[in-house]
């Protein structure tokens, strides 16, 4: 309960750095972004449209303890401001139609690329300086080499644009509407083989390593020996013994990869034109609309911090030592 | 710790015998000495990356061979003066990314005590804080070039360091010639510049190389994005330009594939070094190594699991 208690709390001091820094960023940035918004968009928009900008940036006659205050009200009422590439669009409406599809990408490919690469890991320890062993590291450490959206456009030019397999872009067809019908749900799922399949790829490598390099550690130890002594099947030893144990540090690091990949992710939508969080970041980056960058950082950010209190949710129930003592 | 000068001398012949002797360093080395001297002298010799040569798109020709790109540049050009960029960049985040690191890891794991809580929670935020959506807010607010990039990643990629940097001086904190140091009345500075500082160069080589392969990627990676300055030749503006012009639709493989191959070609080569230097500066795995040859003279079979020997 305590160790639960203690990562809350740092999962909140987190929360409260990331909506800190977001605030103070565009106050501490040489310029003044509403300034250049205000010149570019010159002649376009209304006064009142340029309050309501001026008001988005929270840069009003306030002290600037007061903005502060003023600024983490709104936040905590879900109003990012508003954005300017989607204008008038509130900036919390434009991140809530993709949110979804990124959060979807992400996780599916992480998840997929765990169990994945932690299984080739517990192979490649187990058969140590076998072929598996030989040949998948060097591979995998090349694939992860390769930047996520380059391995994305390689894939989409072989296997959708000369081959024809898949789909060259988009979460799911023109002619469909969303629903739960097995028609939209396997259109959805062409369209995501690639942009998963890419993500999974490149990110493989890690967890099949540190599984590896962990196994290695504990198929040395007494306790796996006397389980081997014991006469208990390889598959018992080799999963429940050693491997359960060999999991909590790429549990561990699960948390912190997770931001990587989402990162990651975001890029790999943009070659897709995938709905979702990344596309959106694009125009926000091509229209300098500094609302709807700041927004999706904060609403990423706190996706992380909630996939990670949920890790820790996990490693507290493979790890008994700290249900006990904590 | 005598005579700094003779140490440093014995250490770089130690680092290539290293690499000489493990044949993964050698591959790694091979492929980024070769990256570096086409980054040094290669870009007066392929040609100005910014002339237009010929009509665009064109797929390779003896003429052009790697083709030509959406503007009518030769490919090849751009290539090799991209990578005078992305390489300096590169390398110059990942040196002062631990350089950082080290400054505030070492200081939290040999202060302890508050400076410690305040430094491990302030890296634990910055690391549980996605790094890309951060990378790009900052760079937003700062003019386009070449430092807002090298600033911006090391914003987001000291914090790793720092918490590897902290837990190894933890460690070294405890051992007995840091005690005869404080004993002898040396001064923190000197104590940990001294007697600590050099008891992780290894560790600290490793993490410049590992961080240089952050520093590539996420370079590449933003720049694709339209953040870097997109009038400069570097490999991630190739790929946004190619992406820009709408390469893939086109067909035009030739103007995004030799890119993201070198790309990878670097981190590659820098993983290689780095996990060719591991197997000779991990105690563990050098014991390891040391007692598979005593076992393959006597012609003896290793066990598939390998007996762990620990070294302390």
């Amino acid at each position: 309960m305590r160790f639960i208690l203690r990562r809350l709390g740092f999962y909140l001091l987190a929360a409260w750095a990331a909506l800190t820094l977001n605030f103070f960023l565009p106050r501490l940035m040489p310029g003044d972004p509403a300034a250049a918004l205000f010149a570019r968009f010159q002649g376009q928009l209304s006064p009142e449209a340029l309050k309501a900008l001026r008001e988005t940036f929270g840069l009003t006659e306030q002290p600037l303890i007061g903005q502060y205050f003023t600024y983490l009200a709104h936040v905590l009422k879900g109003d990012f401001g508003i954005s300017v590439a989607y204008f008038p669009a509130p900036v919390s409406e434009v991140i809530g139609s993709g949110l979804v599809w990124t959060i979807f990408l992400a996780g599916t490919a992480v998840v997929i690329s765990f169990v994945i690469g932690t299984l080739l890991g517990v192979a490649a320890a187990w058969w140590r300086r076998g072929w598996l062993d030989n040949f998948l590291p060097s591979a995998f450490i090349f694939l992860g080499a390769f930047p996520y959206f380059w391995l994305a456009m390689v894939a989409l030019y072989v296997l959708g644009f000369t081959l024809g397999w898949f789909p060259l872009g988009h979460a799911y067809g023109d002619d469909l509407t969303p629903g739960l019908s097995a028609a939209f749900v396997g259109d959805v799922v062409r369209h995501a083989v690639l942009p998963i399949g890419t993500i999974v790829l490149v990110t493989l490598g890690g967890w099949l390593l540190s599984m590896r390099n962990t196994m290695i550690a504990v198929l040395g130890s007494d306790y796996v020996n006397l389980a081997r002594a014991k006469g208990l099947s390889p598959t018992r030893v080799a999963l429940r013994y050693a491997a359960r144990n060999a999991l909590l540090p790429s549990v561990t690091g699960f948390g912190m990869a997770l931001g990587f990949v989402l990162g990651g992710a975001l890029l790999t939508e943009i070659v897709f034109s995938y709905p979702g969080q990344g596309y959106l970041l694009v125009q926000a980056v091509r229209n300098q609309d500094y609302p709807l960058m700041q927004g999706i950082f904060l609403v990423i950010t706190l996706a992380v911090l909630g996939a990670n209190l949920l890790v820790d949710f996990i490693y507290l129930w493979l790890d008994p030592r700290t249900r006990e003592r904590r | 710790m005598a005579k700094p000068a003779e140490t440093r001398a014995t250490g770089i012949s130690v680092w290539l015998k290293a690499i000489r002797r493990d044949r993964k360093a050698n591959v790694g080395a091979v492929i980024i000495t070769v990256f570096v001297v086409i980054a040094i002298i290669g870009p007066w010799l392929a040609g100005s990356p910014d002339e237009l040569v010929g009509m665009p798109l064109q797929p390779p020709s003896t003429e052009h061979w790697l083709g030509t790109t959406g503007q009518g540049q030769d490919v090849l050009a751009q290539l090799v003066a991209g990578s005078r960029i992305s390489l300096a960049i590169g390398f110059a985040v990942g040196l002062t990314v631990v350089l950082v690191g080290a400054i505030v890891g070492v200081t939290a794991g040999y202060f302890g005590g508050w400076v410690d809580s305040v430094l491990s929670l302030l890296f634990n935020v910055f690391l549980v804080i996605p790094g890309l959506p951060l990378a790009i807010v900052i760079a937003a607010y700062l003019p386009t070039g070449p430092f807002t990039l090298g600033f911006v990643l090391v914003v987001t990629g000291w914090a790793w360091n720092a918490r590897v940097l902290r837990a190894q001086t933890l460690s070294q904190r405890r051992r007995d010639f840091v005690a005869a140091a404080v004993v002898a009345g040396e001064s923190n500075f000197r104590i940990i510049t001294r007697e600590i500082l050099p008891t992780m160069t290894s560790l600290m080589v490793a993490q410049v190389i590992g961080s240089a392969v952050y520093a590539i990627g996420a370079q590449v990676g933003l720049e694709f994005l339209g953040l870097g300055d997109v009038s400069s030749v570097t490999w991630g503006t190739n790929l946004y330009w190619a992406q820009n012009d709408a390469a893939l639709l086109t067909g035009a493989w030739w103007t995004f594939a030799p890119t993201g191959l070198c790309v990878a070609l670097v981190g590659f080569g820098l993983t290689m070094l780095n996990s060719g230097f591991d197997e000779i500066t991990n105690p563990r795995l050098q014991l390891e190594r040391i007692w598979r040859m005593f076992l393959g003279q006597r012609r003896i079979k290793p066990a598939r699991s390998t007996p762990v020997v620990s070294h302390d």
